[in-house]
């Protein structure tokens, strides 16, 4: 098998920017591993053939300074590509190309990358362990059967699977922070606003945000400053001062202050989180941080507060999806009869499930009860952050509350699929940054992750103390390649 | 139905109802681009040709807000005498139709961007001020054209997400009269200030109506209905005839009027119930989280008072006062600011010697009755301004008579020509030598000697039959003002 | 709170979204442990609190008043599952 694939992105940016590799090498290396690995479902829709044609065109008349020069790219099915299907992981988009492309993406295309294909995802982000896809379930490449988490599973796979050298997923409650956990790689949720939402398929609009999925958290730095802009396309974008994360990465974190929310420590938390997180306390501490106790006294309440905000915007977001413009549409004898048919037969259980929870906590009668309620409580958990960064620079977590686990193992219990929300959840809902770095692995040698969440437009600062854990922690992610045919 | 003065009452056997009207009415904002894409608000497009990506709400899409609709609304209210809400958000009000893309209108639920204001009617019988409660800014939907297929719906999405500003008046109306008054008031303070131009054709204003019935005297309100999406003023008076009267029959009979969204069938000039078997609408309104609140500050508003040009009711005022002329003809000059404007040009034309009454007269006389036949607004009038003007004065300054210059309107009217030259063309000047005249009149008198015995003698109808004779006999173009001075001499 | 089959009936006919008997009771089962465990909030008590309006640290921005779209027709309705190039076209409703 190629080396060029094991390589990370700033190894095959600086190879190519030192005309040590082409583009098509590159990206015929990532292609032949992509085809090899179709037992990983990590792809809905493959671009290979025009991948190669650009990066051919790329290798003709090479701009080497852009940031990802000919670099190949796959990216989560939510994009909205140009003249590429895009499908939300979703039957009622199955046939959808857009004529346009999200904001995200045409970022990256603008600093040279290519489009290697779409990569497989819970419909429309709505899941936790990319298990609600249309196109069937993804495999965790940690080990066979293993759920590589969700929504962005498909990201995620591919990423650790090197299918892609980098990928961007989107994060509405958990989405890049945990399957990035589940994997062994590093996942990035910047600040709600950082990114431009304008062209990606809207879940929770309060809460999506699109990020860096990674082998390492250089690489992650380095897409960041891609994709982060203000777009006046979107209403939420944030026109702020963007750091040059890559170039401003350092491991140096002397001094800074880093809390332990208490409330972090749920009852029923296997032995081996705690353990990590104390791990974790520990290499901070080595690296010049110093600890200091938070409390984040409404935590239990974010899940389900997030489980009234998200539903409830994302069963508006998903009334466009009816059959009259675009999509699936099935037949109906009259408007209504139409839209119902269309509606049950394209989206899947789990979704139906959300928007069906969505419509009544809107519902006439019910609306104060839910809705507003959630965003009070909503407003109590942005307090207790902001409450906490007065005393600390960052926050340390675990970032999930167990590793993967086997496909179908949860599918019939949505609320204990819910839980594996519990510690990431929390940072959407108060639009805060946060990133998880792999930190160790289970009794069963599953990867698991640590969690860094930070104060809102300071991406530079978790950046900065992810990399210099990252080097403490120094993970190996142990991948046997088992699904190459 | 009793005409008590101004009361418009329903009586039945034992009772008088009163009739508590209260309107919703949506006008379209003036504006290049819509309220949350930049795609264009032309009337008139061929169908699906003024449709963006975010109209038409496709996967990703998002709306930003066209800050000169704001600034449209806010000058509405202003003009509405109403408060400006410094603060106020957007919210999505959810449902299913095929000419609504998202499957949401973004409009504005609890906090408006104008709250309370109101405007002042002039009635026959006085002046009557009806509350305003809010003015919200919200999406248009786009259009169902049901008749092109005995299957299908086609529809067209130019409208959607046109700028509309829904005004929801107080339930202060009570009779259709009002209701005209209110209609026409509300469209010429939106004329005057630039924000919505009122064509009702075009559907660029439309209400709908709530109507429900009281005990005269009763301080409670009745049940309402709702009539939904009237387009013109003589519906929405046929409208709330048909369901004040349909909802007393109902309460006579002593059943009770269910609270019900109607629709004004237009060819049988009744209401009937919109609503179908699904259950009633339950909007779901929720803040769009796409958007913040609209925040303006008060250098924002302040900015857009300073550009509030003078509107009717201050028009009006400043016309009896400078003009001399009585409320009544202001009350009419004002009416619409095309009106208003073409006035002011003609008073400014008529220069020193102006003459307000003929300026008055011939225009809310002649000039109407034309623009009336010819169905025509008065900013097409084929005779302009300045012409009106000039013909005024030569009626003034004793060129023409005022017979003749009526003759001269009718050749005017034929390219705009201007009166001076007609009249030279023509030869339509007035004689007004008095020498003249004596001569003509003196003939005439010799030629009449027997009538002329009979006037001295007391019948004074025949002094008409002179006047006649010189008129004929000068070709119509004597000065009937000597002419009279000089009969009344000589007889 | 205790979701019921009509409630269920309610909530799918808002949503645009067909039940059968069968789906309407798992959904029904389903939501009522979602609903369950959301109901944890109402320890809280909220009432002095001001709802989050948005987690964006910003003001809105207005957009100027340009047309910036032209006709994009086809674009629009190309995507359209119907075969009308002017426009889209859906099975009437019954009122």
């Amino acid at each position: 098998m190629s080396d060029i694939t094991k390589q990370s992105l700033s190894e095959l940016v600086k190879n190519i920017k030192d005309k040590k590799l082409s583009s098509e090498e590159v990206t015929k290396a990532f292609i032949d591993r992509s085809e090899k690995s179709k037992e990983l479902n990590a792809y809905i829709t493959e671009d290979y053939s025009s991948a190669l044609e650009k990066a051919k065109k790329f290798d003709q008349k090479p701009n080497l300074d852009l940031k990802l020069p000919g670099i190949p790219m796959a990216v989560k099915d939510l994009f909205c590509t140009k003249d590429i299907r895009t499908t939300a992981g979703s039957k009622i988009l199955n046939n959808f190309v857009p004529s346009y492309e999200s904001t995200v993406t045409q970022n990256i295309w603008n600093e040279g990358a290519i489009l290697l294909g779409k990569l497989n995802c819970d419909e429309f982000a709505m899941g936790s362990s990319n298990e609600t896809s249309f196109f069937g379930n993804v495999q965790n490449p940690i080990d066979k059967n293993l759920v590589p988490g969700g929504s962005s599973g498909g990201s995620a796979s591919a990423v650790a699977g090197q299918l892609t050298p980098i990928t961007i997923g989107t994060d509405t409650g958990g989405s890049i922070r945990q399957p990035a956990s589940f994997t062994g790689t590093v996942g990035l949720k910047p600040t709600y606003g950082s990114c431009s939402r304008y062209g990606i398929v809207a879940f929770a609009s309060s809460l999506d945000q699109a990020g860096p999925m990674a082998q390492n958290v250089k690489d992650c730095a380095l897409l960041q400053e891609v994709i982060s802009s203000y777009d006046s396309k979107d209403s939420t974008s944030i026109d702020f001062k963007r750091n040059i994360y890559s170039k401003e990465l350092t491991n140096n974190i002397k001094g800074k202050k880093i809390g332990i929310p208490k409330e972090y420590r749920v009852d029923g938390m296997p032995k081996e989180i705690e353990e990590l997180w104390q791990k974790g306390i520990r290499y901070a501490k080595d690296c010049g941080a110093e600890i200091v106790d938070i409390s984040l006294p409404h935590t239990s309440y974010a899940l389900p507060t997030y489980y009234i905000v998200a539903p409830a915007e994302a069963s508006s977001n998903l009334a466009r999806y009816d059959g009259v413009k675009y999509g699936f549409r099935a037949k109906g004898e009259n408007l209504i009869d139409m839209y119902e048919k269309t509606r049950s037969e394209g989206f899947g259980a789990e979704v139906q499930r959300r928007i069906m929870i969505g419509t009544y906590v809107l519902s006439s009668g019910y609306y104060d009860a839910y809705y507003l309620k959630a965003q009070k409580v909503r407003k109590l958990i942005k307090n207790d952050f902001d409450e906490a960064y007065k005393k600390v620079d960052a926050i340390l977590t675990p970032s999930t509350p167990s590793s993967a686990f086997k496909i179908g193992e949860k599918k019939d219990d949505p609320v204990s699929m819910y839980l594996n929300d519990i510690f990431t959840v929390p940072v959407n809902l108060a639009g805060l940054p946060g990133i998880s770095i792999p930190a160790g692995h289970d009794s069963k040698g599953y990867p698991l992750g640590l969690q860094i969440i930070g104060k809102a437009f300071d991406e530079q600062n978790i950046l900065n103390i992810a990399y210099a854990m990252e080097e403490k922690i120094a993970f190996k992610n142990n991948i046997t390649d088992w699904w190459i045919k | 139905m009793s005409k008590d003065k101004s009361e418009y009452l329903i009586d039945r056997k034992d009772n008088q109802y009163e009739v508590v009207i209260g309107l919703e009415v949506h006008a379209q904002v003036t504006s290049e681009s819509k309220l949350f894409s930049s795609s264009s608000t032309k009337f008139g497009a061929e169908p699906n040709t003024q449709v963006s990506l975010v109209d038409a709400a496709f996967p990703g899409m998002l709306p930003v807000i066209n800050e000169f609709c704001v600034k449209q609304a806010i000058k509405t209210g202003i003009g509405l005498n109403a408060k400006i809400n410094k603060r106020s958000v957007f919210d999505r009000k959810n449902y299913f139709y095929a000419d609504l893309p998202q499957g949401y209108q973004i409009s504005q639920f609890k906090d408006p961007i104008v709250g309370e204001g109101k405007v002042i009617l002039d009635m026959p019988d006085g002046q009557k001020e009806i509350g305003i409660e809010r003015l919200h800014l919200e999406q248009d939907a786009g259009k169902s054209i049901h008749d092109l297929d005995p299957q299908n719906t086609f529809v067209d999405l130019n409208r959607s997400g046109v700028a509309l500003m829904e005004i929801v008046s107080k339930p202060d109306l009570r009779n259709p009269d009002e209701v005209s008054a209110y209609i026409k008031k509300l469209r010429s303070i939106m004329r005057y200030l630039g924000t919505c131009d009122g064509n009702m054709q075009e559907g660029s204003l439309r209400a709908d109506v709530n109507v429900s019935v009281r005990l005269k005297d009763s301080k409670d309100l009745g049940t309402r209905c709702e009539i939904k999406n009237v387009n013109s003023i003589k519906f929405m008076q046929m409208a709330i005839d048909y369901e004040a009267n349909r909802q007393v029959d109902l309460i006579e009979e002593g059943k009770s009027v269910d609270q019900e969204t109607r629709l004004f069938d237009t060819k049988k000039n009744e209401t009937r119930s919109m609503r179908s078997k699904e259950d009633a609408h339950d909007y779901r309104y929720f803040p769009d989280p796409d958007l913040l609140p609209l925040e303006v500050s008060d250098d924002f508003i302040e900015k857009l008072k300073a550009d509030i040009p003078e509107l009717p009711d201050d028009k009006k005022k400043r016309f009896i006062d400078e003009f001399k002329i009585s409320s009544y003809e202001a009350t009419i000059l004002v009416s619409d600011i095309d009106t208003a404007k073409y006035f002011e040009e003609v008073v400014a034309k008529m220069g020193k010697n102006k003459d307000m009454k003929l300026a008055v007269n011939w225009i809310t006389g002649e000039l109407f009755a034309v623009l009336n036949n010819k169905n025509l607004e008065i900013s097409e009038s084929p005779i302009s301004a300045q012409n009106l003007a000039k013909l005024i004065n030569l009626i003034k300054n004793g060129t023409i008579s005022g017979k003749i210059a009526k003759t001269i309107f009718e050749l005017m009217m034929d390219g705009d020509k201007d009166p001076q030259i007609i009249v030279q063309e023509k030869g339509l000047k007035q004689e007004s030598d008095p020498k003249a005249l004596e001569a003509l009149i003196d003939k005439i008198i010799n030629d009449n000697r027997e009538k002329a015995v009979e006037y001295k003698q007391g019948k004074e109808k025949l002094f008409g039959f002179f006047v006649g004779q010189a008129m004929k006999a000068s070709g119509g173009k004597a000065n009937p003002q000597l002419i009279n001075e000089i009969l009344k001499k000589k007889l | 709170m205790s979701i019921d089959l009509k409630t269920i009936k309610h909530i799918s006919k808002l949503s645009r979204i067909s039940v059968d008997e069968q789906k309407a009771e798992k959904l029904a089962g389903d939501l009522n442990s979602i609903f369950k465990f959301i109901e944890k909030l109402n320890e809280l008590k909220t009432e002095n609190v001001e709802p989050l309006t948005s987690v964006a640290e910003t003001t809105l921005k207005l957009r100027a008043d340009e047309i910036k779209s032209k006709n994009i027709r086809e674009q629009i309705i190309k995507n359209s599952p119907q075969d009308n190039e002017d426009y889209f076209v859906v099975p009437k409703v019954i009122e």
